[in-house]
């Protein structure tokens, strides 16, 4: 496993999980958990995905998906799952 | 699983409440490089430096990106200039050129301070630091990213008043050499006492005598990310307020942890320890002066200073000594005047001055930190300061510092402008009475009892 947090936050707009799960698929990085909300009017998701089976290096993928982002309108950012790790559990 | 609220909860505290790592600092030991041939003494200095420290740049950006948590500094710290010198430096000019070769090494692995031309002369000086010491206000001016220290006392040696009288001078000419850059010298040159050997932060680093060959100690922060967390506790008890100190210092200290850990796997040098500080920088709501008023006080330097910032500094080390298998530096609350908006607020209000200042520094690290002064201050009277200041750390058995800037042509209610992380600050007006008399008598202050505590 190598997972990694991914978080989306933005405008609310069609094909937002679509164009994400889109290059997911195409990069083999498989999807463990989705968690969304839409908050007055802005879309919040967080996704957790594992890397294992990317051939792409961590960095590409998170500035890659940072582009999509900035195609559509949201801000992804890509994060390690140890800080979460570490912050929240002893 | 990690849920979405912890996943909000780490990134807000990271966009909106300036959670950050300080620094990275690759302390790195020069005792190899030891020569009685300055050319040849300089030359091993910069190859050693930019070869260990090559990658470290780098590396922090990588783990930067990795985690989205930012780096802010990336520094290094080398054995004390003042023994590694001793051989080949027969004068303070020969010093000089271990600043430059010293800046020169900073600027080629990227890194924006080193810190290590020090001398540790808690009880006595030898020649070769004496000549260090008398080049500081040269070699600071030459250079851009060399730091200075010098540790004149300890609990163990007492105070060495020599070495007390010799840096009150110091302090002054460094002042007048960088008179053109309103007296950034200063900014860069601390007086210890009881310093540590593995202290990451800027300008007081230094890779002691105690540590391996290279090592990596990281410096937490995060003042933001407490006053937010106290604001959900308005007017609760002490109890609530400082169980939430602690939790949230918990939390920034296992970033900390997991940066060095992270940087020490990749650049393949051991980790050293977390300091656990709260560093504040000019930003707003990056300030420990705003946790002080959040606590209750209108400004810091309020009746009630002095007690919230003794449970501040108590509650972020037990919230981070268990968040970090192993903690050292300075780890306490800084406060610095320059650096810290509610600092200069306090200030500028008249509620804080600098004999509140000292009595702050009692119960936190690490002391007089970044204090501008007029620039007719004499040299005796700076080096009163330092006495009284040392004196506080030999006694209580902790770590305390100096790091006055004495602003010339300036006086009481003019600012001066450092810039960047060092920011700006309202000159305040320090005590004019006479204490040459006593700073003369020459000598030292012998150590204190540390028996008979019953």
């Amino acid at each position: 496993m190598n997972k990694t947090i991914i978080t989306v936050i933005g405008k609310d707009n069609v094909g937002i999980i679509a164009k994400i799960c889109t290059y997911l698929a195409n990069n083999h990085i498989n999807i463990l958990d989705i968690n969304q909300t839409i908050v007055q009017d802005y879309f919040n998701m967080m996704m957790i995905v594992d890397l294992e089976q990317s051939a792409k290096a961590f960095q590409d993928c998170a500035n890659e998906l940072s582009q999509i982002g900035d195609e559509i309108g949201v801000t992804i950012r890509c994060q390690r799952e140890e800080i979460f790790n570490m912050m929240h559990r002893i | 699983m990690i849920t979405n609220f912890e996943v909000n909860e780490t990134n807000k505290m990271i966009d909106q409440e300036n959670l950050d790592v300080r620094t990275i600092t690759l302390g790195i030991s020069l005792f190899d490089c030891m020569d009685s041939d300055l050319d040849r003494l300089n030359k091993k200095i910069y190859e050693k430096i930019t070869t260990t420290a090559k990658d470290l740049v780098k590396t922090g950006k990588e783990i930067e990106a990795m985690y989205s948590i930012p780096i802010v500094n990336k520094r290094i710290s080398v054995t004390p200039i003042g023994t590694i010198g001793a051989s080949a430096c027969k004068t303070p000019e020969d010093y000089v050129t271990i600043a430059e070769t010293l800046d020169r090494a900073a600027l080629t692995t990227g890194v924006n301070f080193i810190g290590g031309y020090s001398a540790i002369v808690s009880k006595g000086m030898t020649q070769n630091e004496k000549n260090l010491i008398r080049s500081i206000p040269k070699a600071l001016s030459k250079t851009e990213r060399v730091c200075s220290s010098i540790n004149v006392g300890s609990t163990k040696c007492g105070i060495n008043m020599d070495a007390v009288k010799l840096m009150g001078e110091i302090i002054k000419e460094t002042a007048e050499e960088s008179k053109n850059q309103d007296c950034l010298g200063c900014a860069k040159l601390v007086v210890f006492c009881n310093a540590p050997d593995d202290n990451p932060f800027m300008a007081g680093a230094f890779h002691g005598i105690s540590e391996a060959d290279a090592v990596i100690n990281v410096g937490v922060s995060g003042p933001g990310v407490v006053k937010t967390a106290l604001e959900e506790v308005r007017g609760k008890d002490f109890e609530v307020l400082c169980e939430t100190i602690k939790k949230t210092a918990f939390k920034i200290t296992r970033v900390g942890q997991l940066v060095a850990k992270e940087a020490s796997k990749r650049l393949q040098i051991p980790f050293g320890i977390i300091d656990l500080s709260l560093a504040p920088t000019p930003a707003v709501g990056d300030s420990v002066a705003g946790i002080l008023q959040e606590i209750g006080l209108e400004y810091a330097g309020a009746p009630g200073t002095t007690a919230a910032l003794a449970l501040l500094n108590d509650q972020v080390k037990k919230g981070g000594v268990m968040a970090s298998s192993y903690v050292g530096g300075l780890s306490g609350a800084f406060i610095p005047v320059s650096e810290d908006q509610g600092m200069i607020d306090s200030v500028n209000a008249g509620a804080l001055t600098l004999e509140k200042l000292e009595a702050m520094t009692c119960v936190c690290s690490v002391g007089l930190d970044m204090i501008a002064i007029p620039g007719d201050t004499t040299p005796a009277t700076i080096s009163g300061i330092i006495a009284d200041e040392m004196a506080i750390g030999m006694v209580n058995q902790k770590t305390t510092a100096v790091r006055l800037i004495p602003v010339i042509g300036k006086g009481v209610g003019e600012t001066v402008e450092f810039g960047g992380l060092l920011g700006y600050a309202p000159i305040m007006s320090v005590n004019s009475a006479d204490c040459s008399a006593f700073v003369n008598r020459g000598g030292r202050i012998p150590a204190p009892i540390h028996s008979f505590k019953n």
